[in-house]
């Protein structure tokens, strides 16, 4: 069933589906938590500006937990920084997304054997829904984790719960 | 002025603290007993054909031999001249004379090598962790340091 079931003649009556309303809705507006953590950082920043223009998703950068919809961690997480993490994870109004974007964030990376101070994945304290892999990975690549991020919302459901 | 009449002022001033200095090396070095080293930089930094008045940088050290050190690169913008200074110290009792009040610089450099070899300076203001967080175990560039299993209630190994 596609976004639009049955359009009327006078085309100002839409007739859909609550679930894909409220999806199409969320999955366009996906409002991104900034967690620039390390070099990652920089991709992401790239992937914000003109070139990759990471707003014609509907992703526009927030910095407070009350506004956001996904959090993006982006780059080296500290054992010192997990605890911050968690915090403002819990402040985050449901529904709420989180994009694990390179090696670090997602498995502890080049710091996975001597990194005394490294979290060897994020996913560790908090639920992950999109791994993007790289080091750093490059704006394309964050775009398509926000892609596989909308295709997610995209199928969820109001009476399913989703895991 | 070069390494050699550095060292030989030194040895002339302060006598046995002044232990060794190997002066062919890169970067010449003398090596200084811990108790005295305030006196020492204090001496180099306003002495009038010293005055090394710019600490460049201040390291940790763990040799693996049962001993702690630290070493301190010194620079004069005066007189355009280097130096390096060592200490060395045991690991059961790890005390150094702290230099913070001598270069502002020492200030956070100590903090650090603190942090992470657990190297006492004596005297100095402010002695706390400066990057980990204050509820760290041990000393973790220290090279009989072992990860902990849990931090916090957080797995830690890979």
């Amino acid at each position: 069933m596609g976004l639009l079931d049955k359009q009327f003649q006078n085309g100002n009556v839409l007739v859909t589906s609550l679930d894909t309303l409220l999806n199409w809705a969320r999955l366009s507006s996906l409002w991104q938590m900034q967690w620039g953590l390390a070099c990652c950082a920089i991709e992401m920043m790239a992937t914000s500006a003109s070139n990759f223009d990471i707003m014609r998703f509907g992703v526009i950068p927030r910095a407070t937990p009350r506004q956001v919809d996904v959090l993006f961690v982006a780059g080296t997480v500290t054992l010192k920084m997990a605890s911050r993490i968690k915090r403002l994870y819990d402040q985050m109004a449901e529904p709420r997304y989180v994009l694990s974007m390179g090696s670090c964030a997602n498995c502890g990376g080049p710091y996975w054997e001597h990194g005394y101070h490294v979290l060897k994945g994020v996913d560790r304290v908090i639920p992950v829904d999109v791994y993007v892999p790289g080091c750093p990975p490059r704006p394309e690549a964050l775009l398509e984790g926000i892609i596989k991020l909308q295709e997610k919302v995209r199928k969820e459901s109001l009476v399913k719960k989703s895991a | 002025m070069t390494a050699e009449q550095v060292f030989t002022s030194l040895k002339a001033k302060f006598g046995d603290a002044v232990l060794e200095a190997k002066l062919d090396a890169l970067q010449p070095w003398i090596l200084v007993v811990p108790e005295r080293m305030k006196e020492v930089a204090l001496f180099l930094r306003d002495d009038p054909a010293m005055q090394f008045d710019y600490l460049m940088c201040l390291s940790g050290m763990d040799y693996n031999d049962g001993k702690l050190g630290v070493v301190y690169h010194l620079f004069s913008t005066v007189h355009r001249h280097k130096i390096v200074l060592k200490v060395q110290c045991a690991k059961e009792t790890p005390h150094v004379q702290s230099v913070s009040a001598v270069w502002g610089t020492a200030n956070w450099h100590e903090r650090e090598a603190y942090d992470l070899l657990g190297i006492i300076f004596d005297e100095h203001p402010d002695l706390r962790r400066i990057l980990l967080p204050d509820d760290w175990g041990g000393y973790p560039l220290r090279k009989d340091y072992r990860v902990p299993e849990f931090y916090n209630g957080v797995k830690v190994p890979y």
